[in-house]
């Protein structure tokens, strides 16, 4: 299909909204791209990353979000433009940069950061608002309505960004960033960049360089005075417009997949000539002339927007500071017509505008729903996430699981983000005790293994995954050795950063370019710090679960189990599968085992299924992976592995 | 253009995680696109690679960019490929005018492999999706792609289904040069396949 990088002005392409990001970061002429992955962001690098080198600039996965913003920053104050990108959470790990950058201003190169929020926390442990940041932080701040402005907005914040000397933001969400649309391409300009930094020491003329944050209130109060600019050029911004009467019943202000619903709604319901929406793409600051002029159209306002009520907050504001504006009644979240969690759907939307407006609405005919919810609840089965057949992760988390018991002292078991933290469902056998953020597990654990004064006796168990390993686990497990903290780590890696789409990491010897770099790998950093190092095959039950058990019952600190295979998705994709396997239905006695059939109620491989008529397991043959491992777990012996 | 029976035209696409729903969404779209329609598509992902219930949300207009989320009840195709989740979502989206193509192939789910969920009779489901259809097209994908050696073609004589079934302003030539974008190496097998489903929704 049509690469979103494709020299081809003019025509019409259907695009993620992420690649619409990327495609802007190449219209915009980008010298310098880094991020770390992040559903729903990660596809922003996944496209930029490798067509970096035909089009001349560069781009890096980095360790984590922070360095990637760092490492972008640094490219600015040399003179190159750059971009870089996240999701919600790691826009949490950016803020304490970006908290002093908006001090000190940029380089001669433009600087644009973009996060994408998850609304509905599809693929996230939460729904942060962005938004809230750029008030915070004093950021210039768009987010597009569509896919077309997803693009036209990215290109045109780093000519903002250099006209304010500021970093500024894109806000996306889920339903944009993760969706297809219609996008017009344009240009593709060809920079050369001569990277400059000039602000270096000049020993006839010393002075403190522009990029330090010293001192901070007069910084503070320039900032201020970019975002008055920013202000009065958004007032005039073509990302923002009114359609509808002059006189509406009801005007609707919205921003982002707020206005691709709110659109369609307004217009399903033919009220076209009764709804005004004012949709705006500059969030940060608010365009109060723009916003005033429209405030009059109505006595009744509604918002209509992605988790928060910020435009709605900004507004009330407005009003509250202008006696002159005639008071309205607003709708939103604060007044319940919207939901202030989850995502907003073209439904939600349409009960409270029918309800304000006290307009009746009929959906799909009523006896049809009954009878069409009643067989789908009656019929349809349930389908719960499962690790892949032939995933490493079930393999550790049994071995876990068995260790856990087998140690007996009720063993806590922290988590981190990855494909792993299914490990908190079925999937993997509930051992996952605890999930926060990247570099929690770690961190919580070091907290745990301190508490021996209180007679705590759990033996405490940090899950990570490689790439959570590099993200941010290693300052705290170093906190945990400093401070004689005794907790295990197990480091389930497999060589790729999988929950993502399998991304690079410092681990693999790979970068975002494609070429080959050194292998770091974790026991080299562990040892370095003087833990005691283990390295496991999780395919190899016993193995694994007898080192585990060896670490557990080893009261000093600094301990380190590396449970290595490479991801089953990535393997499958170089090799064949290793064993063939099938069940022996001989052997295989079913519910009379005494087992209660440990291979498909408790292993829940996707890969085994039961066979109902004969009352035995069964492999499905196609999802099988052929990894063997369940050939161990079966008491009876009666899954069979042969070589393939 | 083609004249669109309805605008917007919604197409719901319905699958389990890993059958390769974004790619079928995504062969159509293109070829909508190509054709100067504006297309929306918008997609249940990420955890749902795991073996969780995916769906893809189509939205072909010749007027404004659709939402990416379809109003409730409001498809006017489902295209299922697996017919259980067919019936998930005529349970939400469908209405007395929808009209469903099905690959019959049934997919378990970890939860009826435990035994904690049953999957439902064949017969009954089939039943169940027909009576809440206006049209049910029954297409054998997944058994005509084993047929040609590679079950993954399933999802292009789908393709070629919901083309023949003349409910979507494309034609096997609008599809050509999609097919041939997506499929470089493995052209000649995928135009037979989706001459397959062609023919297969027209029998």
């Amino acid at each position: 299909m049509p690469g979103f990088e494709i020299d081809a002005p003019g025509t019409s392409q259907l695009l993620m909204g992420n690649e619409a990001i990327a495609r802007g970061a190449l219209e915009a002429g980008i010298g310098f791209a880094s991020a770390y992955p992040g559903t729903p962001s990660s596809e922003i690098m996944g496209s930029l990353a490798p067509v970096a080198k035909k089009m001349g600039f560069y781009a890096e996965w980095s360790v984590n979000e922070a360095v990637a913003i760092e490492a972008a920053a640094g490219a600015s104050f040399a003179g190159v433009r750059a971009i870089t990108s996240m999701k919600q959470n790691g826009r949490s790990v950016v803020a304490d940069f970006v908290s002093t950058i908006v001090l000190t201003g940029l380089g001669k190169g433009g600087m644009v950061m973009v996060v994408c929020d998850d609304p509905q926390a599809h693929s996230s442990g939460n729904e942060d608002d962005t938004r809230t940041m750029a008030k915070w932080f004093d950021i210039p701040m768009l987010e597009p309505g569509n896919y077309q402005e997803a693009k036209d907005m990215t290109k045109y914040l780093f000519d903002l960004s250099e006209q304010l000397d500021s970093i500024c933001l894109l806000r996306s969400v889920t339903r944009v960033s993760h969706s297809r649309g219609n996008v017009k391409l344009g240009e593709l300009p060809r920079r050369k960049y001569k990277a400059y930094f000039e602000e270096a020491h000049d020993t006839r003329n010393p002075k403190q360089s522009k990029f330090v944050q010293n001192p901070p209130p007069p910084l503070h109060a320039a900032q201020h005075r970019r975002l008055v600019k920013a202000q009065a050029i958004f007032e005039s911004s073509p990302f923002n417009w009114y359609r509808g009467p002059e006189k509406a019943d009801l005007l609707i202000i919205t921003a982002g997949s707020g206005w691709l619903h709110t659109q369609e709604v307004v217009k399903k319901l033919k009220l076209e000539n009764r709804v005004g929406i004012l949709k705006l793409g500059t969030l940060w600051p608010m365009p109060e002339k723009l916003v005033r002029q429209h405030l009059n159209k109505s006595s009744k306002i509604l918002f209509v927007e992605e988790v928060d009520p910020f435009i709605e907050r900004n507004v009330m504001e407005l009003v509250a500071s202008s006696p002159d504006i005639p008071r309205p009644t607003f709708y939103g979240k604060r007044s319940g017509h919207l939901n202030e969690y989850g995502e907003l759907t073209p439904d939600i939307i349409i009960k409270a505008i029918t309800g304000i407006l006290g307009i009746p609405y009929q959906g799909r005919d009523a006896d049809y729903a009954k009878k069409a919810e009643e067989l789908a609840k009656n019929l349809v089965p349930k389908r719960s996430l499962a690790l892949c057949p032939g995933c490493p992760h079930r393999a550790t988390l049994w071995a876990v699981k068995t260790a856990l018991k087998m140690d007996g002292r009720n063993g806590v078991t922290t988590g981190d983000a990855g494909c792993y933290s299914m490990g908190t469902g079925a999937t993997g056998f509930f051992q996952v005790r605890e999930g926060h953020c990247m570099g929690a597990s770690c961190g919580i654990a070091t907290g745990l293994g301190r508490l021996g004064q209180y007679d705590f006796n759990q033996p405490v168990v940090a899950l990570c995954g490689d790439s959570s390993f590099f993200h941010a686990n290693i300052p705290a497990f170093i906190n945990g050795i400093w401070n004689k903290s005794n907790y295990t780590l197990l480091i389930l890696d497999n060589n790729a950063t999988s929950m993502t789409g399998f991304q690079p990491h410092p681990g693999t010897g790979m970068v975002a370019m494609e070429e080959a770099t050194q292998v770091i790998k974790p026991e080299d950093l562990c040892r370095a710090v003087g833990a005691r190092v283990e390295i496991c095959d999780p395919f190899d039950l016993k193995q694994t679960t007898d080192a585990l058990l060896g670490m557990m019952a080893d009261n000093k600190g600094g301990k380190v189990l590396i449970s290595r295979r490479e991801c089953q998705l990535v393997k499958a994709r170089k090799e064949k599968a290793k064993y063939k396997m099938h069940v022996d239905t001989e052997k295989c006695v079913g519910e009379s085992c005494g087992c209660d059939r440990l291979c498909t109620r408790l292993f829940r491989c996707p890969g085994l299924t039961w066979d109902k008529k004969a009352g035995k397991s069964k492999i499905d043959t196609v999802l099988c992976a052929g990894c063997g491992v369940c050939a161990d777990i079966c008491p009876q012996g009666a899954i069979i592995k042969e070589e393939a | 253009m083609k004249t669109l029976t309805k605008d917007p035209f919604n197409i719901i696409i319905a699958g389990v995680g890993g059958q390769g729903n974004v790619v079928l969404s995504q062969l159509i779209g293109n070829a909508l696109v190509n054709e100067g329609y504006l297309v929306t598509i918008g997609e249940t992902y990420g955890a749902s690679q795991r073996g969780g219930p995916v769906m893809s949300h189509m939205r072909i207009s010749k007027e404004i960019v659709y939402s990416p989320l379809i109003e409730e009840g409001t498809a006017d195709i489902i295209l299922g490929m697996e017919p259980s989740e067919t019936l998930r979502m005529l349970g939400r989206f469908g209405n007395p005018a929808v009209k469903t193509i099905v690959n019959p192939r049934p997919i378990y789910s970890v939860d009826v492999a435990g035994g904690e969920a049953e999957y439902p009779d064949f017969d009954k489901l089939l039943e169940a999706i027909r009576g809440l259809s206006a049209k049910t097209w029954i297409v054998n994908a997944t058994e005509e792609a084993e047929k040609m050696g590679s079950p993954i073609v399933a999802n292009t004589i789908l393709v070629g289904a919901l083309v023949g079934s003349g409910t979507i302003p494309l034609d096997r030539k609008s599809m050509e040069p999609v097919l041939e974008d997506r499929f470089p190496k493995a052209l000649a097998l995928n135009l037979k396949a989706f001459d397959r489903g062609m023919a297969l929704i027209n029998q």
